[in-house]
């Protein structure tokens, strides 16, 4: 748990080698190849590599031609006007045909920091996950990223990756199994699950860690795929537990917290808290400030731990 | 070349004979520009692309995309024409499991290389198939069909730039210079003019015709061909309603079906 690497890191890594394994594979981005990281592909794949310039809306449909002639594209640029700017390209030209686009969006989330609230996307869960046929992949570590990516290529049809600005824990070992849909837990415990997503995962671990010093042990749960969602793992965490605390780098509203409360009240209803954006925008600060500031730690895990527990019947 | 471009005229006749009947069966659609693209969609189909309906994957076909998808009944009348479903299925357009969707819907019909309907869109797709045939080294050619209220929208613009950079010359555009759209005269709504110099500058090779004559339709399609390094607009000036007198140029009949009576007169007219 001590090297602290970006999701987009790994990304752009990742990217390379499937560049490798994959001559379809090919890659857009709307000037921000060097943030993104898709850079290193454009250096070692020119002629597979597309700048589409400041024109998000055209590098999705364009992403979708692609596509129809059997290309792999990854579209990559931030969340924000991957999911913002261009939804409706996404929705119309890559979604409605069904056509095998992935969109690798990065700066997902309040660690975009300094840049501020116009470049924290925390409504792209919400909005990517409505789309029919849309898989979401919100990974949580270095690993997970790399694991998302291989299983991206692998599924046929538009796939949503959620990727982060800032360094996060590397919590998965070399012999990590990855399933597309199966959520992974983490960490067993019988008094509250802890659901989490993203770079939160490592702050849930940490939040059980710190619940285990007061007798409380908690089950936590790294749902690397938002959609489709393991609707076994959260009913069982559930009833398990009998409390459940949602964690996301993302808005309440829409994203992981409204899938696993839609779940549970039609299948399981147990008391829940969502630890999250709680409807407003970010702003600027260090990532690691702005997540105190929003209550994206373990101790706002904790807390909300201890609340959802006291509301156990 | 008297006979080939007679014989397209007759096919563009039968294009038009298709839309009137199937727009009165389905009682909703758009004729205007359908009618309006007839001429165009006959020589592109039954002249210039290389195409087999009864192969509708084969890698090697050239690809056409509606972006102007409303104007679906056009494209439909074609498919049919050339075999790729019976002329009979035209007339479930727009009726409830039908694949003759309000707007062409790829996962659902044969023939249709894109779903569209969402101005804008289209024409960026036809980019990308550009991008990706040159990539693989095929000499497929693709082609695509633009409103000239459709260009009013800023995605044209940024497919226009990628186009004009990528230097795609297996693409070629043709711009339905009807000059309506649903609120009236597109000068008066927002003027889209000068279009010639518009796409010049976005480093686009640029030819104008009059969108009904077959020969000069015909011609525009092969300079496109020969114009190396450069990505082809065919500006056609056209009317929107073409061929049904009652429906040319009028700005209510973009988006509403004939009656009967209507119908009639107008497969009369274009007996
Ligand atoms: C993005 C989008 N906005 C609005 C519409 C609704 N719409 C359908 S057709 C049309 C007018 C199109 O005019 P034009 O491009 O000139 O087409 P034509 O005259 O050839 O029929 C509009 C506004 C749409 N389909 N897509
Ligand atoms: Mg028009």
């Amino acid at each position: 748990m001590t090297k602290k690497i970006a999701t987009r890191e790994a990304y752009g890594q990742e990217l390379v080698r499937l560049g490798a394994d994959n001559k379809n594979v090919v890659v857009l981005d709307a000037d921000l190849s060097k943030s993104t990281k898709t850079h290193d592909f454009m250096k070692t794949y020119p002629d597979r590599f597309f700048n589409m310039g400041i024109a998000e809306g055209n590098l999705m449909s364009t992403a979708a031609g692609l596509a129809t002639v059997g290309k792999i594209p990854f579209a990559s640029t931030f969340a924000m006007f991957a999911t913002g700017r261009a939804f409706e390209q996404i929705r119309n030209s890559i979604c409605y045909p069904k056509l095998n686009v992935k969109i690798a969006a990065t700066h997902a989330g309040v660690t975009v920091g300094e840049d501020g609230g116009s470049h924290q996307s925390i409504e792209d869960i919400a909005i990517m996950r409505a789309l029919p046929g849309m898989t979401v992949f919100v990974p949580a570590d270095a690993v997970e990223t790399a694991a998302c990516l291989r299983a991206a290529v692998e599924i046929q049809g538009p796939v949503y990756i959620r990727l982060g600005r800032s360094g996060v824990p590397t919590i998965h070992g070399e012999d990590f199994k990855f399933t597309p849909g199966e959520a992974v837990t983490l960490r067993q415990g019988s008094d509250v699950a802890l659901v989490a997503t993203g770079i939160m995962v490592s702050a849930a671990l940490e939040a059980a860690e710190a619940l285990a010093t007061v007798g409380i042990q908690a089950k936590v749960v790294d749902v690397h795929t938002i959609k489709p969602l393991d609707i076994f793992a959260i009913v069982e965490a559930a009833r398990e537990c009998g409390a459940v605390v949602t964690a996301e780098e993302h808005s309440i509203i829409g994203g992981l917290g409204s899938a696993v409360a839609e779940t549970l009240a039609e299948h399981h209803a147990v008391p829940l808290q969502r630890v999250g954006v709680r409807d407003t925008f970010g702003e600027s600060g260090k990532p690691a400030e702005l997540l105190e500031h929003f209550g994206l730690t373990s101790a706002g895990i904790v807390e909300a731990a201890k609340k959802v527990i006291a509301k156990k019947k | 070349m008297n006979e080939k471009i007679q014989s397209l005229q007759e096919r563009a006749k039968a294009i038009r004979r298709h839309i009137v009947t199937m727009l009165g069966e389905a009682g909703s659609g758009h004729p205007g520009g359908s009618l309006s693209a007839a001429d165009m969609i006959s020589v592109l189909y039954f002249d210039t692309m290389k195409l087999d309906p009864e192969k509708p994957d084969w890698a090697g076909r050239d690809r056409f995309v509606l972006s102007k998808g409303h104007a679906a009944p056009v494209l439909y009348a074609a498919l049919a024409e050339k075999g790729y479903f019976p002329v009979e299925e035209l007339k479930t357009l727009r009726k409830l499991g039908s694949r003759l969707q309000g707007h062409p819907d790829m996962k659902k019909l044969p023939g249709v290389e894109m779903s569209t309907g969402s101005l804008g869109q289209g024409f960026s797709t036809a980019i990308g198939m550009a991008l990706g045939l040159r990539l693989d080294g095929g000499n497929q050619r693709v082609y695509a069909l633009l409103g000239d209220g459709e260009v009013q929208e800023g995605q044209i613009w940024e497919a226009a730039m990628a186009a004009g950079h990528f230097k795609l010359d297996n693409l070629t555009a043709f711009l339905d210079y009807n000059n309506l759209q649903i609120d009236g005269p597109v000068d008066v709504v927002m003027n889209v003019a000068p279009l010639p110099e518009k796409w010049r500058a976005f480093n686009w090779h640029v030819i104008e015709i009059d969108g009904h004559d077959i020969k000069q339709i015909l011609q525009a399609l092969a300079e496109a061909q020969a114009t190396k390094g450069k990505p082809t607009m065919i500006i056609a000036k056209t009317v929107k309603g073409k061929g049904v007198s009652f429906m040319e140029n009028q700005v209510g009949w973009h988006g509403n079906a004939p009656k009967p009576e209507q119908v009639e007169q107008a497969l009369a007219e274009l007996a």
